[in-house]
């Protein structure tokens, strides 16, 4: 399994090896995406990828960690596994069922209700007011994120409540015999007992939100430049590399780049997974 | 004689003569442009009865059309945009059209109907180029003296995957404006500096659907089937022409096919009734088969549908090649493979 893993990143490496030589370091860099000229850069859809998996595990994370304490905490015992195994049911729903109900269903409603309202409300304020300027088109890297967000949802929700659910009992016993309330309890003694699950629970939704494909694809707005609003449309590498390559010959630098795209995105995950480690590591030490 | 052995005896003589037919069909396999692939389905199943020849045609881009016959894997290769002469003499290919089909733009706009909406081609260059912004434009305004056209921001969408049809929309637009050629150019997919990218026509379609104030473009014939709000457009005679049956057919008869692999300027063209924007698509032939019979079957399908599959493509919405480039096209069978 490692080796066809290592031997994957080599060929996706290789393949796209003139287009590292093309452009050079300037290829991460460039936000320029040119297929007509030959100029290809991978800046827009590195920033496409990293701001819409990020800001779907910021909206993702607090629900989740909602759902799981309700789940496990409050609500009535013959309810948590019809509810729960509704949640993991969620996982189930294949990706283009959520790109299609994003496209047809969430894009219109936040191009007609939200957006315009965000936008002349928000929109005009000091300091994050760039963040939501532009047109309503619905469609864009908010969306993206949105979509993203609920799709990963079962996951981080399915292995808190399983971690949370693992606390042993007389830990919890003897916390509220100090008197402790139930979010004391969560908060002092399950979050801390299970926090290397719970992050690996994240990683797991964060790592499906940096590969999503399609469901990004349809609302995403597959735009090839950078724009400050999240409102704008913006691209993501595995959206841009599945609707390029049906179109790119074989030997072109157009084929080499979506490659190095590949590879590009292979990175990113290990980084972002070998950057968790490392940061939960520094933590149970002190 | 028991139920069971008739029940057999009866299936057995009902698929039988079936499978002896299938065995007999002559396959041919050809891959490629998405955009022809209804028309290319339709005759393969008209033609199958008539021919004896099963054609196995996957529309999968015109991109990959072009690699797989590079490659040989399939009998013919179809593409949307044509290649150079230079470029079918290394791969030993010929290169002929079989349907043209037309482009039309798309619009929602409040209160405006059908073909009411009147555009020039300079101005939907400087629209794409995110240049002209708000409906009420002067310029647009200017056009449109009968409408009331509201202060309502433009947002353009666009196939964001690389497409036939992005290739012949940003032909025309360049053919138009020396600045969208010199800013944008010309390929299978491009980046604009303004507007929304979707996903195949029903993307760009569901888009301008969604969006107030939203221009796209889309086949002809998806835009009626999905009864979407076109516009009149000027052409080069300087008269705004309806997307319409009429118009396309002028444009089709006005090209001038003598070039090398048939690859017909058909963008703009002069004649007062001509529709602008009108694309052939294209099929490629190895001149070197590496079967020979099946590259006569690929030549015996196609000859069929020249003669035989024009009303079939009218039902479809394309526009079917005027008759003196189906014979052209066979002239040039001729030339490189004989009789």
């Amino acid at each position: 399994m490692l080796i066809l893993l290592g031997a994957l990143i080599i060929e996706l490496f290789i393949a796209g090896l003139p287009a590292f030589r093309a452009f050079g370091v300037a290829f991460v860099t460039s936000t320029d995406w040119d297929p007509v000229r030959e100029a290809f850069g991978a800046g827009v859809s590195i920033y496409g990828t990293i701001v819409t998996a990020v800001l779907a595990i910021l909206l993702a994370v607090p629900l989740a960690f909602g759902v799981a304490f309700f789940l496990t905490e409050l609500a009535p015992p013959w309810a948590r596994r019809p509810l729960g195994t509704a949640i993991e049911l969620l996982a189930a729903v294949p990706s283009i069922i959520y790109g299609m109900w994003g496209f047809f269903v969430i894009a219109p409603a936040f191009a007609q209700n939200i957006q315009p309202w965000i936008i002349e409300n928000i929109g005009e304020l000091p300091l994050i007011g760039f963040l939501f300027q532009g047109a309503p088109f619905g469609t864009g890297l908010f969306t993206a994120a949105f979509i993203l967000a609920i799709m990963i949802l079962p996951f981080i929700a399915a292995t808190m409540r399983d971690v949370f659910d693992q606390v042993p009992p007389v830990f919890k016993e003897s916390a509220y015999g100090l008197g402790a309330t139930k979010w004391e309890v969560m908060k002092g003694v399950v979050l801390p007992y299970t926090r290397i699950s719970v992050v690996g629970g994240i990683m797991l939704g964060l790592g499906r939100a940096l590969g999503e494909t399609m469901a990004v694809t349809f609302v995403i707005g597959n735009a090839n430049r950078i724009s400050t609003s999240l409102f704008g449309p913006g691209n993501t590498i595995a959206s841009l590399v599945a609707l390029e390559f049906g179109e790119s010959e074989i030997g072109s630098l157009k084929l080499a780049s979506l490659l190095a795209l590949g590879f590009i995105l292979f990175l990113l995950s290990f980084v972002v997974l070998a950057t968790s480690r490392y940061l939960l590591r520094s933590r149970l030490k002190v | 004689m028991d139920r069971r052995s008739f029940l057999l005896g009866a299936s057995a003589a009902l698929t039988l003569p079936a499978f002896g037919a299938h065995a007999q069909a002559a396959q041919i396999t050809g891959a490629g442009a998405t955009f022809p692939n209804p028309i290319y389905q339709k005759w393969a199943e008209a033609a199958r009865g008539a021919t004896g020849i099963q054609v196995n045609y996957q529309s999968v881009g015109s991109g990959a059309g072009i690699n797989q016959i590079r490659n040989r894997t399939v009998d013919f290769g179809a593409t949307d945009a044509p290649l150079n002469a230079e470029q079918l003499a290394t791969g030993n290919l010929l290169q002929f059209p079989t349907v043209m089909g037309s482009l039309v733009a798309i619009v929602n706009i409040p209160g405006i109907a059908e073909d009411q909406l009147k555009l020039t081609g300079p101005l939907l260059a400087d629209i794409y180029l995110g240049k002209i912004t708000r409906w009420n434009d002067p310029q647009i305004v200017a056009l449109n003296p009968g409408l009331t056209l509201p202060s309502l921001a433009i947002a353009p969408a666009y196939r964001a995957d690389g497409s036939g049809t992005t290739f012949v929309w940003v032909s025309y637009l360049s053919a138009v404006s020396p600045e969208f050629k010199e800013k944008v150019g010309v390929g299978t997919s491009v980046r604009f500096p303004a507007g929304t990218g979707a996903r195949g026509n029903e993307g760009v379609a569901g888009t301008v659907r969604n969006v107030r104030g939203a221009i796209g473009y889309v086949e002809n014939a998806y835009a009626i089937t999905n009864k979407l709000v076109t516009t009149q457009i000027r052409n080069k005679a300087g008269n705004f022409v309806k997307p319409e049956h009429k118009s396309f057919m002028a444009a089709a008869s006005a090209a001038d096919w003598s070039v090398p692999g048939f690859a017909a300027n058909v963008i703009d063209q002069a004649g007062a009734d001509s529709w602008p924007i009108v694309a052939p698509t294209f099929i490629l032939l190895p001149t070197n088969p590496t079967d020979a019979a099946r590259s006569a079957n690929v030549r015996r399908f196609f000859d069929w549908c020249f003669t035989n599959g024009s009303k079939l493509a009218e039902e479809l919405e394309y526009i079917p090649l005027p008759e003196s480039v189906h014979n052209a096209v066979r002239g040039a069978w001729r030339q490189s493979f004989g009789a």
